[in-house]
């Protein structure tokens, strides 16, 4: 267990650096949520730390999910996938160092919004929380994109292409731009089958001291998504791996 | 011990077999080739050996683990060149030796003396910082071939690891699997190059159509196709090639070029017939070999008979 784990630190090490210590990936992966976000608020009389919660969880949820649906694709095309199929790796070990990468390159941009919030006088309220939400909100996005990774495919524009049909959707039913409380019934079922709508609302109780759900209720949602995309993503990738080859 | 056992081993794509129910085994310490035509199975083969794709019937045991029950122990003890492999090309050779070391598990201080004989040994030590995409084809496979030795494996699968390279390069990498054999580790080599696998394997096997047509050492398999030796005679002057059809133990005439080759299976008996013929016709022999059967000879026609 400690040897396969290790082994998966030295997978999401390989990752980082081929896949995301790359001028362009950093750079995109704040800009992107920036300016996504700043063309849905300006005009709009919202007060800053509503839109810095928002803005953190679609960084973190942006980042999280930038590479991880790429890496199996462009390792096939590449031809380096049959060598890690060839080691002794469970593909969970593989899938996990993918992920580890993701979470740190998450993590790490999701410093940005919050230094930018401090920075213009927004106060963090609850620190812990806010640390465990982005922590497990990395590791549930993460997960999902390695769903998205298992399209038994050398193309990563498919990938990409699929990935955000199903990433912009999201953004609109979490309550980023509009709280959950103002969205119509039927808008807050389906806010409700959404794992962002769980990170944003520990974001706005760590900055706002206000939630919309109970905050148990974010953690273990974040918690039960995470094992189902994690789950899924393992079985989706067992299945996919001899077609790649 | 043996380094690998096979029984039954059956692979299907929908309803295409890839391999059929092979059975076979590699004694410990041998360079065992496996030969095979273009979609022969030799690689579906491999792949399940080394544990990457699942067989769907059979069980395959590497020193004794069972490669479906204990994958992990099993991989562990063997070095992998695969066909299509490739090393990462964004890395350094250093950082791909490393990554390799880090996969199996070699502590960091062995992992950076392996690395260092290694990159000696293939004559890639002063590229060791630069990154693979700047290799040649060459040095690719020469960094493939330390990546699969950077856990000491006792066994290792050469997947056609000369395939493309020059003639400098292909020397070097069957001259490693020479000394890596002496040192004791299995090899288990596929290739297309029939001279390869007549020079390094002690015992081959012939695949077709995921069957297995023969397993043996090449001499011995070159003994099973008889009346397949024939003698190579040049002339100083052009001749009928029907005036030879006639002679004693002579099955076969062949033009080959300036050539005539002659299959028999009498061949001192037909080397004096050529002599007798140049006398008698005032001709000159420019040029006379006995030829035996080539592994390649043995490999046609088995592959053939499978046909």
């Amino acid at each position: 267990m400690i040897d396969q784990l290790k082994r998966a630190c030295a997978i999401a090490k390989k990752d980082i650096r081929i896949y995301y210590l790359k001028g362009p990936v950093v750079i995109f992966g704040i800009l992107f949520p920036v300016f996504l976000f700043l063309a849905f608020v300006i005009g709009r009389d919202l007060p800053v730390d509503f839109l810095i919660a928002g803005l953190l969880s679609m960084t973190i949820f942006f980042t999280s999910m930038s590479i991880t649906p790429v890496i199996a694709p462009t390792e096939t095309q590449t031809r380096n996938l049959e060598r890690l199929a060839a080691a002794p790796v469970s593909i969970t070990t593989v899938l996990m160092g993918d992920m580890l990468a993701s979470v740190l390159f998450g993590i790490g941009i999701s410093l940005v919004p919050i230094i930018v919030g401090m920075a213009i006088g927004v106060t963090v309220e609850h620190p812990f929380i806010l640390a465990a939400g982005i922590v497990l909100a990395a590791f549930c996005f993460s997960a999902m994109g390695l769903i998205f990774s298992s399209t038994p495919t050398s193309m990563t524009s498919t990938v990409m292409m699929i990935s955000t049909m199903v990433k912009f959707p999201l953004v609109f039913i979490s309550g980023i731009f509009i709280p959950i409380r103002e969205l119509p019934q039927w808008g807050q079922v389906l806010a409700s089958v959404s794992p962002l709508t769980y990170i944003t609302d520990l974001c706005r109780y760590s900055f706002q001291g206000t939630n919309y759900y109970p905050i148990w209720m974010d953690i273990a949602a974040l918690v039960i998504f995470l094992v189902i995309f994690m789950t899924a993503a393992v079985k989706f990738h067992e299945k996919s791996l001899p077609k790649r080859l | 011990m043996n380094a690998i056992e096979v029984d039954n081993l059956t692979k299907l794509f929908d309803d295409f077999t890839a391999v059929d129910h092979l059975d076979f085994k590699v004694k410990n310490g041998e360079i065992f080739g496996f030969l095979g035509p273009n979609g022969a199975g030799k690689t579906t083969t491999v792949r399940m050996l080394t544990g990457i794709i699942k067989p769907d019937l059979g069980q395959v045991s590497i020193m004794g683990h069972d490669i479906r029950q204990d994958p992990i122990r099993a991989k562990q003890i063997m070095g992998v060149v695969p066909e299509l492999s490739n090393a990462y090309t964004e890395l350094t050779a250093w950082n791909n030796l490393q990554f390799m070391a880090e996969l199996y598990g070699v502590p960091g201080k062995d992992a950076r003396q392996r690395a260092e004989e290694l990159l000696g040994k293939f004559d890639l030590y002063e590229r060791k910082d630069h990154k693979v995409r700047t290799f040649s084809k060459g040095m690719k496979q020469k960094l493939i071939l330390a990546m699969s030795l950077m856990n000491d494996p006792e066994i290792l699968f050469l997947d056609e690891p000369t395939s493309g390279l020059d003639v400098m390069s292909a020397r070097l990498i069957k001259d490693m699997v020479f000394e890596l054999n002496k040192e004791g580790k299995t090899i288990f080599l596929t290739t297309h190059y029939m001279e390869e696998a007549n020079q390094l394997c002690s015992r081959v096997a012939i695949i077709n159509h995921g069957k297995i047509a023969a397993i043996d050492a090449p001499e011995k398999l070159k003994m099973r196709i008889g009346g397949l030796e024939w003698v190579e005679v040049s002339f100083d002057m052009p001749v009928d090639a029907s005036d030879f059809s006639d002679l004693s133990g002579v099955i076969d005439v062949r033009m080959s070029g300036d050539k005539l080759r002659l299959y028999t299976n009498e061949p001192g008996r037909t080397i004096y017939q050529l002599v007798d013929y140049s006398r008698s016709n005032d001709l000159e022999i420019v040029m006379l070999n006995t030829l035996t059967p080539t592994l390649e000879d043995v490999f046609i026609k088995l592959t053939e008979e499978m046909e």
